[in-house]
C-alpha cells in the first residue's frame, strides 16, 4: 500500500517510473499489481487476441499477448492441396482484403512456375489490390474510430464498403472471399459495365476521404487519445520485422510496390507516405494518405488497361477454355490432369513478399516437384506487428491499449493462419 | 414455414383492447428484442458488422444491441471458425447467458468446421453447445444472416414458456432421493 | 553489395561452415552450418547492413538426415542503399533439434522462433520464453512434423482445450476409406495422388520422401 496518496499520474515520465519500479521491485506478476485478462472475447473488431495485462492502477506495467485463438492449420492443410485448391485459404488469411492476398499467392506461385501473367491479367489485379487496399484501411480506420468513441465513423465507412462490394461482387460474384485469382491468372475477365462503375465510385470516394479526414484528423478527443501514444522508434520497427503503414508510419520510407515493383507499379505514378514520430495518429494519418493515393493508382489503372488475354494460357497449365475441353479430346485430357493431380511445379524454393494493407505478406514455398507444396510458409504481417506488443505497451494507460491495438491495424486471421 | 400462432385472437370487443395467450405474447416480446452477444471469431464477424450497419440494418429486427457483455444478451452468434483452443472460451460464455437464451451458428466454420479438417478446428460448434439455427454460407449475407435471425424468431414464436416452465420436483421428492 | 559478394564475404569469415551460395529465381539462398548461425546473424547485421528479418521458417525433411531445416529470410531496407534479399538456410538433425536463438540480433526474432518450437519441435537455446504460441501450452505434437496427421491426435488438457479427430472421409483430401494396402498393391498414393489414410502414413511418406529426395538431389547438384 503506498504510503502517502500519489497524485493520477497523466505523465509519460510518472509511467515510465511506475514501470521501472515494478522491474527493479522484482515482485514480478506475483506483486500487488493486479492481472487483467483482456480475453479472447473482446469487442471484438479486432477478433480472438489475448492480452494479460499486468496493472498498477490505471497504467500497464507488463503485458503478455496470446495469440493462437484463430489457428486452423492452413500451412498443414496447403500440403495437402494442389496450388489452384488452396486460393480459397489465402482469402481468409487477411479477411478484410481477400483480393490481395489472392495476388499475393498466385504471385508467389508463379514465380515459382517462372510464368508472368499477361498486361491486361496485371492491371486488372492491381485494381483488385488497391480495391482491397481502401477496403481494409477504411475498417481499420473505422475500428480505431470506434474504439476510440467515435461511432459515426464507423457506419460511414460500412456504407462506403459496401460500395466497394458492389464492385467486387460484380467482378468475382462474391463479396468477399473471393478466390479470383488463378495461378497464370484471372477466373474471369471483366463485365461489362465494371470500368465505367469503378470509376463512378473513384470519384465519389474522393469525396468521403475529405469527409473522413473533416471528421476525425482535427477532433480534439480523437487527437488526443492518439497523439503520442504507441510510439515506435525506427530502430525498433525495424528490429521487429514491422511493415506496411506501421512501419512507415514511424518514418522508413518502404514500400514493396516502389522498392521491387510488381505487377504493373512501376508505371503508375503514386506517392509513399511517410509518418514522423510513430505515434497511432501517424499510423492513422499514413492510411488515410494511402487511401488517396490508392485512389490516384486506381484512376490510372482503369484508365489504362490493355486487351489482350488475362491468363498466361493453356498448354503450360492453366485450365483450357471450357468449349474447347467440352469438345475436343486433348484438352479434356488436360483439364482432368491439372484439376486432380495440379500445376506440376519445379522444384525448388522460392519467397515472394507483395505490399498487403497490413503489411508485407510473404509466401515461402518450398516444392519437391508434383501438384502439391511440400512446405508453404506464411509470412503473415499481422503476426510480426503484433510481436512489439510486449514491448510497447507497458508504461501506457489501460484505455491507451486500445487505441493502441487499433492503430497496428492486425487481423487475427492472419496472426494465427 | 409455420408462423406459430396467433398472437391476438380475433375479438368483438372495441377499443384497443387484444386478446392473446400469455405464451404468445411473451414469445413476442423476446422475438422482437433479442440482444446478440456477437462471438465474432473470423471473416463472418465482418458480415455480421455489416448486417448490423446501415445497408443491412440488423435494427430493425431489434437487434442492434450488440452487448459484448453475455450475461446481458439473449442470442450467441457464433460468427467464425471455432479452434480447439477457443472452445473452452465459447463454452464459458455461453454458460454465462441467462435463460432464455438461443444460438446461431453463423457460416459454415461454425456449423460444421467449415472448410478447415485440421487438427485444430472444432468440426462445428454444435459439439458443445446447443445450436438453434444454423446458417451456411462463407461467409454468409448479411441478408441470410437476416433470414437466420427470421428463422429464429419463428421457432421463439412457437415456444410455450409458461406452460412448460421448468418445475423443481416437488418437496417430498427431494428430500426422498 | 549485391548478395553472392555477401555470400563470399560470410564464406570468408566462416571457412569451413558456409556452403556455396545458390541462385534461383533471382534469390540467392545459402547453407551454413547450425552452430554459427548466431554469428552469422551478427555478422550479416553489422558488417553487411541486412538488418531486417523477413521471415523464419522451419520444414521438415521426414525422411532424410538431417531431418530438419531451419531458414531465415534476410533483407537490407532499401532507404537510399540497394535492397538485398539472402536466404540463410541451416539444417538440424533430429536427435539434437536445438539451434541458437538469434534474439539477441535481432528482436523479432522471438515470435517467430516461439512459432517454430510449436510447430515443428525445435528447440533455441537462449531464447527468453520459448513456449508455445499457437496451440496451446501443454500440447503434446509438434503439428507440422511429417508424421503427424492432418486430422489430428485427440488430446485434453481439462480446464484449457481439448482436440479431437476431424472427418477427413469423404473430403476433399482423401478418397472414402480404404483398407490399407496389401503388398502386392500399387501404394494410395499412386492410386490417388494425395490420398494417405493415416494408419499407413509413415510408410507411405517415408517410401515417397525417400523416392522425390533422390531424384530431386541429383537435380539439384547437391550431395545426399
Amino acid at each position: 500500500m503506498p504510503e502517502a496518496f500519489v497524485e493520477y499520474p497523466d505523465s509519460q515520465e510518472r509511467a515510465a517510473q511506475v514501470v521501472a519500479e515494478a522491474d527493479s521491485s522484482g515482485k514480478g506478476h506475483l506483486g500487488q499489481n493486479l492481472i487483467l485478462n483482456m480475453g479472447p472475447s473482446h469487442p471484438s473488431t479486432h477478433g480472438v487476441l489475448r492480452i494479460l495485462l499486468e496493472l498498477d492502477g490505471e497504467i500497464v506495467t507488463r503485458a503478455v499477448p496470446d495469440i493462437g485463438y484463430l489457428h486452423r492449420g492452413d500451412e498443414k492443410i496447403a500440403e495437402n492441396m494442389t496450388y489452384n485448391q488452396f486460393v480459397p485459404y489465402t482469402d481468409r488469411l487477411d479477411y478484410l482484403a481477400p483480393l490481395a492476398n489472392n495476388v499475393a499467392y498466385a504471385l508467389a506461385v508463379e514465380k515459382l512456375m517462372g510464368w508472368t501473367v499477361p498486361p491486361r491479367g496485371q492491371v486488372i489485379r492491381v485494381i483488385c489490390c488497391e480495391l482491397a487496399r481502401l477496403s481494409a484501411h477504411l475498417l481499420g480506420m473505422g475500428a480505431l474510430a470506434m474504439d476510440t468513441g467515435a461511432m459515426t465513423v464507423f457506419l460511414y465507412i460500412f456504407t462506403e464498403r459496401e460500395k466497394i462490394y458492389n464492385l467486387i461482387e460484380l467482378l468475382t460474384g462474391a463479396r468477399f472471399t473471393t478466390s479470383y485469382t488463378r495461378i497464370g491468372g484471372l477466373t474471369r475477365d471483366l463485365p461489362p459495365g465494371f470500368v465505367d462503375q469503378a470509376k463512378e465510385f473513384v470519384e465519389q470516394f474522393k469525396g468521403k476521404i475529405d469527409e473522413l479526414d473533416n471528421l476525425l484528423t482535427r477532433n480534439k478527443i480523437f487527437v488526443d487519445r492518439n497523439k503520442g501514444i504507441g510510439i515506435i522508434s525506427r530502430e525498433d520497427a525495424i528490429d521487429f520485422g514491422m511493415t506496411g503503414p506501421n512501419l512507415r508510419g514511424c518514418g522508413v520510407d518502404y514500400d514493396i510496390r516502389k522498392a521491387r515493383p510488381y505487377l504493373t507499379y512501376a508505371e503508375y505514378d503514386f506517392d509513399v507516405p511517410t509518418g514522423t514520430i510513430g505515434d497511432c495518429l501517424d499510423r492513422y494519418l499514413c492510411r488515410l494518405e494511402e487511401l488517396r493515393q490508392s485512389t490516384r493508382i486506381l484512376e490510372q489503372a482503369l484508365n489504362k488497361i490493355p486487351s489482350g488475354p488475362i491468363n498466361v494460357g493453356d498448354g503450360k497449365g492453366f485450365l483450357p477454355h471450357k468449349d474447347k475441353v467440352l469438345t475436343k479430346m486433348e484438352e479434356l485430357i488436360h483439364q482432368f490432369i491439372l484439376v486432380t493431380e495440379g500445376i506440376q511445379a519445379p522444384v525448388g524454393e522460392v519467397y515472394f513478399g507483395a505490399e498487403n494493407p497490413k503489411g508485407e505478406l510473404g509466401f515461402y514455398i518450398q516444392s519437391k516437384g508434383g501438384g502439391v507444396p511440400y512446405r508453404l510458409k506464411i509470412r503473415a504481417p499481422s503476426f510480426v506487428n503484433l510481436s512489439i506488443l510486449s514491448k510497447l505497451l507497458p508504461g501506457h494507460m489501460m484505455s491507451d491499449v486500445v487505441a493502441i491495438l487499433g492503430s497496428l491495424d492486425f487481423v487475427m486471421g492472419e496472426c494465427d493462419r | 414455414m409455420v408462423h406459430g400462432r396467433d398472437l391476438s385472437y380475433n375479438s368483438k370487443v372495441e377499443g384497443n383492447i387484444v386478446l392473446t395467450t400469455l405464451d404468445a405474447s411473451i414469445n413476442w416480446m423476446r422475438k422482437n428484442s433479442l440482444w446478440p452477444m456477437p462471438m465474432g471469431l473470423a471473416c463472418c464477424a465482418i458480415e455480421l458488422m455489416a448486417a448490423s450497419c446501415a445497408r443491412f440494418d440488423i435494427a430493425r429486427f431489434g437487434a442492434e444491441v450488440m452487448r459484448f457483455s453475455p450475461r446481458q444478451s439473449d442470442l450467441l452468434i457464433v460468427a467464425g471458425t471455432v479452434t480447439y483452443k477457443m472452445a473452452l472460451s465459447s463454452k464459458r460464455i455461453w454458460d454465462q447467458m441467462p435463460e432464455p437464451k438461443w444460438c446461431i451458428a453463423m457460416g459454415a466454420c461454425a456449423s460444421s468446421g467449415g472448410m478447415y479438417r485440421s487438427y485444430a478446428v472444432l468440426q462445428g460448434i454444435d459439439r458443445i453447445l446447443p445450436v438453434d439455427v444454423y446458417i451456411s454460407g462463407c461467409p454468409p449475407r448479411p441478408e441470410a444472416l437476416l433470414e437466420g435471425l427470421m428463422r429464429l424468431q419463428n421457432k421463439i414464436m412457437q415456444e410455450r414458456s409458461v406452460t412448460e416452465q421448468k418445475q423443481l420436483p416437488a418437496l417430498n421428492e427431494r428430500v426422498a432421493a | 553489395m549485391p548478395a553472392h559478394e555477401i555470400i563470399a564475404a560470410l564464406q570468408r569469415q566462416f571457412p569451413g561452415q558456409v556452403g556455396q551460395g545458390r541462385e534461383s529465381r533471382d534469390e540467392w539462398s545459402v547453407d551454413v552450418d547450425r552452430e554459427i548461425v548466431r554469428d552469422a546473424a551478427a555478422f550479416l547485421k553489422n558488417d553487411h547492413g541486412l538488418n531486417f528479418l523477413v521471415d523464419i521458417s522451419s520444414v521438415d525433411h521426414f525422411g532424410e538426415e538431417p531431418r530438419y531445416e531451419v531458414v531465415y529470410e534476410f533483407r537490407r531496407l532499401s532507404e537510399g542503399t540497394d535492397e538485398v534479399e539472402l536466404r540463410v538456410k541451416t539444417k538440424v538433425s533430429e536427435d539434437d533439434a536445438t539451434v541458437d536463438s538469434i534474439i539477441p540480433v535481432f528482436q523479432g526474432a522471438d515470435w517467430h522462433e516461439r512459432e517454430v518450437f510449436d510447430m515443428m519441435g525445435i528447440k533455441f537455446n537462449g531464447h527468453p520464453d520459448l513456449r508455445r504460441i499457437l496451440m496451446w501450452e501443454g500440447y503434446p505434437y509438434y503439428p507440422l512434423r511429417k508424421d503427424f496427421p492432418l486430422e489430428g491426435i485427440p488430446s485434453e488438457m481439462p480446464g484449457e482445450a481439448f482436440s479431437l479427430i476431424a472427418p477427413m472421409e469423404g473430403g476433399p483430401f482423401v478418397s472414402p476409406a480404404m483398407p490399407p494396402p496389401k503388398v502386392g498393391d500399387a501404394p494410395a498414393t499412386t492410386r490417388e495422388p494425395r490420398a494417405h489414410p493415416a494408419s499407413s502414413l509413415r510408410v507411405d511418406l517415408k517410401e515417397q520422401a525417400a523416392g522425390l529426395h533422390k531424384d530431386s538431389n541429383q537435380r539439384m547438384g547437391q550431395s545426399a
